[in-house]
């Protein structure tokens, strides 16, 4: 055994993609996630489009993971990645917390990630905003796929970060009230939404205080859908078929009890 | 003995990729960054930083620009030598048009939009595109116009308008803000992120503007900027001191 | 030590001439009317560049041309188009029929076989027999006369709707009864409304704005529809075929 890390499956799935062996496509969430601190804590927020290419593979998809009861991360990139990801460090970060027997640090959670990450060499494409309140205060990250790590006190990732980001960087002030905090993310993540063809739907909002947690699941719903001008139901008979066949699937058995002792049902 | 052997002169004209000594540029050098422009009550503003940039080397450069007698300003962003040749190209369209022609006849916006659209679509064809998106706009008969041409020649009018890193960061604010906010307050946060987040940009900036009253094109200002919230700000990770 | 390589085999970067600038059209003809639609969407990669750029364009009283692909491309070529028609205007004093324009693009698309303009073409409108016509197009010229047809980026999701809904494929009639071969306006506006916002659920590149352009045979009036919202003339004669335009909102995500 040679020491450092072993990347020859890489090797071997570049090698097999240039023969032309077609590479599955992951579900990436074009998107856009934010978050910020405010007077009291954090504010995060995503849309809630998954795209797959061009088409949108899920309208109303669920991007602010759980990590702990009072640490949260939003996940942009490869749909699976941040969904294990997160999940995983989920896992570890309550056993962490049991066998230490302390709150969980959001500090810790970032570690964990960007170790993971790092690891991996960018081969996991998780993009994520991780932020929190734990003893020593409210905290906010970004951790970008290589495993590098970022604290500041407004974040945006995704496709849609940079119409975020200005949002942000025109409006953001120090000690927001929760009110202002929220009404920020939510224009920073429509301005994502409108303005970037990879993220779209509804605002999901996450407000993360030293007391409690507050996910706020479809915050705002701006693009409903509209009415259909016609029904789309189909007569009965209207799938064509060359044989038919009905079989009963329902099997009747009777039984004869042999021997002239009752069972006892007692 | 036979002859030398000629040496091959290529014509830029021919669109050949085979061409041994390419004359075409095939990608910027001296280059400019983002534009910005909108539409208000009165007519058109644009605004641009006069930074040009080659490779990670600045220079300095106006990248704004006033056609005169006619009734149009643009900026443009890319290559800066392809701006001032279309600087140059234009000025000998409106001695053309204008001067020498004496028909009473003046070019507006909308006419030397399609110019320029006409004008990057022969390049784009030829394969020897102008490394550049030009935005403008004008003000004729009462009428504002705004317009929009990359170096594919593709075109669009909108009520506002960005170039590079523009189209991600000040597009967005602008588009909201649009609704009814005032101009120079809507251009500065604009053009205060793109400063914050392009690297390629500085703060010293110029704005024109057209309206009934004519062309106008601002000295160079200069941006004031907030860094104090860095302050604060310990490492990337677990450091707090 | 330079790169030897790179030396010895000159790197061509390769300038692309084309975008892809999003977008879908489609057009159905009816027994004496034809419709034909696009969104307004123009957009580059992740970014919208305007919400409203025209890609249906009204040629004559009785052509309606819908243009999706490379948008300069596309302007270009409707401007070519529109100068040929009007020279045959000036030439024959009449305007062309829809047969020989569905024929001078396909010579004009061909003509730019080696160097094409990247542009699906979808050409509707009432042919001199007075029946609604859909001609459609591939970039270098081969088209055929249909009754419906979608095109651009979100082809593969209309497409086999208008099948199921025009043509009927998979579904068998009721016993006894049969297909009808045209949908009257009314029904054929609805899935045109629904094909588009539809894809606009489903396909980022398609969205903000629907115009639907609508070519009645002469003689036929509007009926059913002339009390829609916002519908508009742009015929030059009254006596003719008729041209309207309708305009709707998309979702803007």
């Amino acid at each position: 055994m040679s020491a450092g890390f072993d990347f020859s499956n890489h090797s071997r799935n570049t090698f097999l993609s240039e023969k032309g062996l077609k590479v599955p496509k992951a579900t990436s969430t074009g998107t856009t996630i934010v978050g910020c601190l405010f007077k009291d804590g954090i504010v995060l927020g995503a849309d809630t489009r998954a795209t797959e290419g061009p088409i949108v593979a899920d309208k109303n998809c669920e991007k602010i993971h759980f990590i702990s009861d009072s640490i949260r991360c939003c996940g942009a990139g490869t749909a699976a990645d941040t969904e294990f990801i997160t999940a995983l460090i989920s896992s570890n970060i309550e056993l962490h917390a049991l066998s230490t027997g302390r709150k969980p640090r959001v500090v810790t959670a970032m570690t964990m990630l960007k170790q993971r990450l790092f690891q991996y060499q960018g081969h996991i494409g998780a993009a994520l905003v991780l932020g929190g309140v734990d003893p020593s205060g409210a905290h906010l990250f970004t951790i970008h796929p290589h495993g590098s790590t970022d604290k500041l006190p407004y974040v945006t990732m995704g496709s849609g970060s940079l119409a975020a980001m200005a949002v942000f960087e025109s409006s953001w002030k120090p000690d927001l009230s929760r009110e202002d905090a929220l009404k920020l993310v939510t224009a920073a993540v429509s301005a994502g939404i409108f303005n970037d063809l990879g993220s779209g739907s509804n605002v999901d909002a996450c407000v993360i205080t030293a007391t409690e947690t507050e996910m706020l699941r479809g915050y705002v719903k701006p693009n409903e859908r509209t009415q259909k001008e016609r029904t789309y139901g189909f007569r009965r008979g209207t799938t064509a078929w060359t044989a038919e066949k009905i079989r009963n699937l329902v099997v009747s058995e009777e039984i004869t009890p042999i021997g002239g002792e009752e069972m006892d049902t007692s | 003995m036979g002859m030398p052997p000629t040496p091959y002169t290529p014509d830029p004209r021919r669109s050949q990729a085979w061409i041994p000594f390419n004359t075409r540029s095939e990608q910027p050098i001296v280059t400019g960054t983002s534009v910005l422009a909108l539409t208000y009550k009165d007519g058109i503003m644009l605004a641009g930083d006069n930074l040009a940039s080659y490779g990670s080397l600045a220079c300095s450069a106006p990248r704004l620009s006033v056609t005169i007698p006619s009734y149009t300003i643009f900026g443009a962003s890319g290559n800066m030598s392809d701006f001032q040749y279309l600087q140059h190209d234009l000025d000998n369209l409106i001695i053309q048009e204008e001067v020498t022609a004496q028909d009473g006849h003046q070019l507006g916006p909308k006419q030397i939009h399609k110019y320029l659209s006409q004008v990057f679509y022969a390049r784009r064809s030829k394969m020897d595109s102008l490394w550049k998106s030009v935005l403008g706009g004008g003000f004729k008969d009462g009428k504002r116009f705004l317009l929009f041409v990359d170096l594919l020649s593709v075109t669009y009018t909108v009520l506002t308008l960005a170039t590079c890193y523009g189209v991600y960061i000040a597009q967005p604010l602008l588009r909201k803000a649009f609704e009814g906010s005032e101009v120079r307050k809507i251009k500065e946060d604009w053009l205060h992120v793109l400063f914050y987040r392009d690297p390629r940009s500085t703060n010293q900036y110029q704005i024109t503007t057209i309206s009934a009253a004519g062309p106008t094109i601002s000295p160079s200002l200069k941006l004031e900027t907030e860094w104090s919230f860095a302050e604060s700000i310990r490492g990337y990770g677990p450091q707090t001191q | 030590m330079p790169n030897m390589s790179a030396i010895v085999h000159p790197q061509q970067r390769h300038f692309n001439p084309y975008a892809e600038n999003g977008g879908t059209i489609l057009a159905i003809a009816g027994a004496d009317f034809t419709v034909i639609a696009g969104d307004t969407r123009q957009s580059e990669g992740y970014s919208i560049q305007t919400r409203y750029a025209p890609k249906v364009f009204r040629l004559t009283d009785r052509a309606v041309l819908a243009v999706n692909g490379f948008a300069a491309d596309g302007n270009m070529f409707v401007k070519k188009v529109k100068q040929r028609l009007e020279w045959y205007k000036h030439a024959h004093a009449k305007d062309m029929p829809l047969r020989a324009i569905a024929r001078l693009i396909q010579t004009m698309l061909y003509a730019q076989r080696f160097f094409p303009y990247y542009v699906y073409n979808i050409l509707g409108g009432i042919e001199e027999d007075g029946s609604g016509a859909v001609y459609s197009f591939d970039p270098v010229g081969s088209y055929e006369r249909e009754a419906c047809r979608a095109a651009g980026a979100a082809q593969s999701l209309v497409q086999p709707f208008l099948d199921n809904q025009i043509y009927f494929k998979n579904q068998t009639a009721a016993p006894g009864r049969s297909h009808p071969s045209h949908l009257p306006l009314p029904d054929v506006l609805s899935i045109v409304v629904d094909s588009f916002t539809s894809a606009t659920e489903r396909h980022i590149e398609v969205g903000d704005g629907l115009e639907i352009y609508i070519v009645l045979a002469k003689g036929r009036s509007l009926q059913g529809v002339e009390g829609l919202h916002g519908l508009r003339e742009l015929s030059t004669q009254e006596d003719g075929e008729r041209v309207f335009v309708l305009q709707r909102d998309l979702k803007k995500d």
